[in-house]
């Protein structure tokens, strides 16, 4: 029961044939959008749901990365100590001063932090490809090296941003809007627009497709699976480099607990998403809806008065759980 | 002639002094977490300073520090420390159950033991405990809590990690309360994390539409909530009360910030304080055996320079 859509045609997945399984994710949002108007009728205020859209953004941006690496049957447990490696050296970048004038400054080191986080991400495809070891292994090294690398530049503390002037030019990437949109949801469309364009419009999206179903059979194929493992990876490092763009100006710092378990967040809301953790499914809109539904039970659980702050955690699993039945009983009915 | 005589006289005062150096050759293990956070990175920093100065102030004395990233490799680390031979253990276990043992292990080699901030399950292995006051630092910010808003007020507490440390800090805390119509609205969790607080910070804003005063218990956690307030424009919060004793917060005491008036001290620099005492039970032989409870001291804008430590990564 894979999905193929490697194989069918762009054309047959339009009207009519609509996958419910790519519509299960969104009906289970809505249930908890339901869910939190009935908790607390601040839930439903602009405000508070701007609040959980933007928070939301340093997961799905993140977890668009995910999707590719997934679906192409690899793993990346590395990104969460990813993230605070890449925002340390933008930072440490920044606090050096080396280029006058503010706006040149933050352009050059977002693109030095997309340029880290695109070697970080080389560095797991490579070991991996290359190495031919498992994925799981090899990014769980790379995480304790990027999360111990992220401590010694820290000296053990944390990493601010020393220029006010520049923090203050900064500042808007996170706290401003574009026409009351904030822009760290623009980026998330941005992010996910182009993710979706990449893997159902492109040779490549196919082709990581393809890898993710059947190793052998892309081999045969000619399609270099290598190549399209290691581009993963990239992909990967520079969506955890663009996370990173949105998270440094909102407290100007990398600490010891920046990116904790995003790694688990990021898988989480893939496989909400309805991507397949064997590989061979991709859905960019089911990842951005899962990485949703992970903030909005948060916010949930916050704005509730009948959970016990000792059981949020179990709530929140549940309500995953319970989530995640609502998706695959639609799947059933059909 | 002279110049021989002069020489080898110094040269057998250095032998004499060689010598008494050499019977005061003594080893101090420190074993403290990895630097996790910014707490434990403050002791990293403030254990790695008082080695240095103590080495000068006693020489013949050896200061090992050593970090270890988890329990099971701090028990591990002792056993390697011990081996070396050392005289005195100064240790932040970085659980009390599972390292009361093999602290008591290292006791049985006749070596002096000094605990700091986390107690072990058994009072007796520690010669000497150094800690801070977590049950007054609750108090202290519930006292100044509600002496500020003249005992009547809606507060928001943020706790940290459900551990013993954080359930101390918020009974004091409603010890320092009690008897005031300061309502607690909500206690949430916020992991000791700035990003967390942030978010539940965020969340209560959303909740709640009158708030006078914020408890953090915090300065990591401080940093999310004055960013989330700022975002959100809301006036009606007059301060955020957190501890521990941040370099930036203690700054900001220091410069007469409004939103942060005081901050209460749960200096990593405790760990300093007792290596002090153990080398000074080492070297002078003073009766350093005991209790050493440092106060939940709250800082404030006039006293503030005293504990303001720039260069420390905390």
């Amino acid at each position: 029961m894979t999905d193929t859509t490697a194989t069918k045609s762009a054309a047959r997945r339009s009207l009519g044939d609509i996958d419910l399984r790519a519509v299960a994710p969104f009906v289970a949002l809505a249930f908890l959008l339901v869910l939190g108007a009935l908790v607390n009728p601040n839930f439903l205020g602009v405000d508070n749901l701007l609040n959980v859209l933007t928070r939301s953004a340093f997961i799905a941006i993140i977890a668009v990365g995910a999707t590719f690496v997934i679906s192409a049957g690899g793993l990346d447990l590395s990104v969460g100590a990813m993230s605070a490696f890449v925002a340390g050296v933008m930072i440490l970048f920044m606090n050096t001063g080396v280029i006058g004038g503010d706006i040149a400054m933050l352009a050059v080191a977002m693109l030095l932090a997309v340029g880290v986080g695109a070697l970080c991400g080389l560095a797991n495809g490579a070991i991996t490809t290359v190495g031919r070891i498992e994925p799981f292994i090899v990014t769980l090294g790379t995480m304790g090296i990027f999360r111990a690398l992220t401590i010694y530049l820290a000296e053990g503390g944390s990493i601010a941003m020393k220029a006010p002037d520049l923090r203050a030019a900064y500042r808007p990437i996170y706290f401003g809007s574009v026409f009351g949109v904030p822009i760290p949801i623009l980026v998330i469309l941005a992010v996910a627009l182009i993710g979706a364009f990449l893997l159902y419009r492109t040779a490549f999206g196919r082709h990581v497709i393809a890898v993710g179903s059947n190793e052998d059979v892309a081999r045969y194929s000619g399609i270099p699976v290598n190549r399209v493992r290691t581009l993963t990876y990239v992909i990967q490092g520079v969506c955890v480099a663009i996370a990173v763009l949105v998270y440094v100006p909102r407290l100007g710092a990398a600490t010891p607990t920046t990116g904790l378990l995003w790694e688990l967040q990021a898988i989480t809301a893939v496989v909400i998403g309805g991507t397949a953790l064997k590989g061979g499914v991709g859905r960019i809109w089911g990842t951005i809806c899962g990485a949703l539904i992970l903030e909005v039970v948060g916010n949930i659980m916050v704005l509730s008065n009948f959970v016990s702050e000792y059981l949020i955690g179990a709530v929140q699993g549940a309500i995953i759980i319970i989530a995640m039945l609502v998706q695959r009983s639609l799947v059933r009915k059909r | 002639m002279r110049k021989l005589l002069l020489g080898s006289v110094a040269a057998g005062l250095m032998l004499v002094a060689g010598l008494a150096q050499a019977q005061e050759t003594k080893t101090i293990a420190v074993s403290i977490p990895a630097a996790d956070h910014g707490w434990t990175g403050g002791v990293v920093y403030h254990a790695q300073e008082q080695a240095k100065r103590l080495e000068q102030r006693y020489p013949g004395l050896k200061v090992i520090v050593k970090t270890s990233p988890d329990g099971a490799s701090q028990a591990n680390a002792l056993q390697d420390l011990t081996t070396q031979g050392i005289d005195a253990l100064v240790t932040l276990p970085h659980n009390s159950d599972e390292l009361t043992d093999p602290i008591r292990q290292v006791k049985e080699k006749g070596v002096f033991i000094t605990v700091v901030d986390r107690a072990l399950t058994d009072n007796s292995v520690a010669d000497l405990y150094v800690a801070g006051n977590n049950p007054a630092l609750g108090r202290v910010a519930g006292e100044y809590i509600k002496e500020k808003l003249n005992g009547k007020g809606n507060v928001v507490v943020i706790r940290g990690l459900p551990i013993v440390i954080d359930e101390e800090r918020n009974k004091g805390f409603d010890e320092g309360i009690a008897g005031s119509e300061i309502k607690v609205l909500d206690r949430q969790f916020g992991n000791w994390s700035r990003d967390d607080a942030f978010k539940v910070m965020q969340d209560y804003l959303a909740k709640f539409p009158q708030i006078d005063a914020v408890w953090t218990q915090d300065d990591d956690m401080a940093v999310g909530v004055l960013e989330a307030i700022s975002q959100a424009k809301r006036e009606d919060i007059q301060f955020v009360i957190a501890g521990a004793g941040m370099k930036d917060m203690i700054k900001k005491v220091m410069d007469g910030d409004k939103m942060i008036p005081v901050d209460i001290l749960y200096p990593p620099a405790m760990v300093a304080v007792a290596m002090d005492l153990t080398a000074a039970g080492l070297y002078d032989h003073l009766p350093v055996r005991g209790n050493y409870i440092l106060d939940a001291t709250l800082v404030t804008k006039e006293n503030a320079k005293d504990f303001y430590y720039p260069d420390s990564p905390f």
